[in-house]
């Protein structure tokens, strides 16, 4: 499948993916993230059931600490 | 545009800033001076020593609290701002309520937990808000490493990597970068987009 990640295109060989396979995947390993599935906030209890598919736009952000 | 039409343009916007440290305290001052009408300030601590070494206070203000000392010293920058001060500590359930009125809110907050809150609540909540948060502006150096990046209504402004730690402390040459990069977005959204 092909979906939008971060503003990039990002093809995967397998047809959909949970937000956990996909954080996995692209070794996203952060404590603190905000992740969207075009346009809706995907909360952390979610992450092994929120299904990404062809022609999602994903955003995932890494939240740190500094201000 | 004259610096006369951008502050006719500007005056009747209301930006509410969520933290009033080395971020918030920063964007603030940079939007008072260009003329945003309406700023909503909010901060529950109080000033230490070592917040001087990028917060926009001085010397003769450690121990007094951060969201009415701001309001003063915006106030002695440009009188015509409005600032609404609020002493709190905001949480999911009271920024909807804070920044309701608000046509972009910044995100200025030190803690990741924090910034991870207020990024769901208005994410979540208020779907229709621009949004400008500050992500990694720890240290020294790298000035090119700082960027801003658009996700829908969201606008992310540092360099998204740099965490503060003992050896890598918040300092007011990169934190100020980050501030500035919120606020020319700001300005930019007001003057484009919301205009």
């Amino acid at each position: 499948m092909n979906i939008i990640l971060n503003n990039n295109h990002e093809t995967f060989d397998v047809g959909q993916l949970t937000v956990a396979e996909l954080l996995q995947l692209k070794k996203f390993t952060f404590k603190m993230l905000i992740i969207k599935i075009n346009g809706t906030v995907v909360k952390h209890e979610d992450y092994a059931s929120a299904i990404i598919t062809e022609g999602d736009d994903v955003m995932v952000l890494h939240l740190i600490s500094g201000g | 545009m004259t610096f006369n039409e951008i502050k006719t343009k500007l005056k009747d916007k209301t930006v509410g800033i969520a933290g009033c440290g080395g971020l918030g305290s920063n964007c603030a001052v940079a939007l008072a001076r260009v003329g945003v009408g309406t700023l909503i300030i909010c901060d529950f601590d109080t000033i230490v020593e070592s917040n001087l070494n990028r917060q926009y206070y001085f010397f003769d203000q450690i121990g007094m609290k951060k969201a009415a000392t701001l309001k003063e010293n915006i106030r002695r920058i440009n009188p015509s701002i409005e600032v609404i001060a609020h002493d709190i500590k905001l949480d999911a359930a009271n920024i909807v309520d804070v920044f309701g009125n608000c046509d972009v809110i910044v995100e200025a907050f030190d803690r990741a937990d924090m910034k991870k809150m207020i990024l769901e609540t208005v994410l979540a909540e208020m779907p229709d808000k621009f949004l400008v948060a500050g992500i990694g502006m720890a240290g020294w150096g790298h000035s090119n490493s700082m960027h801003v990046k658009q996700h829908d209504r969201l606008y992310v402004c540092g360099d998204g990597v740099t965490e503060v730690s003992d050896d890598q402390p918040p300092l007011a040459p990169r934190v100020g970068i980050a501030a500035s990069m919120q606020a020319n977005t700001v300005i930019e959204l007001l003057l484009k987009i919301l205009n």
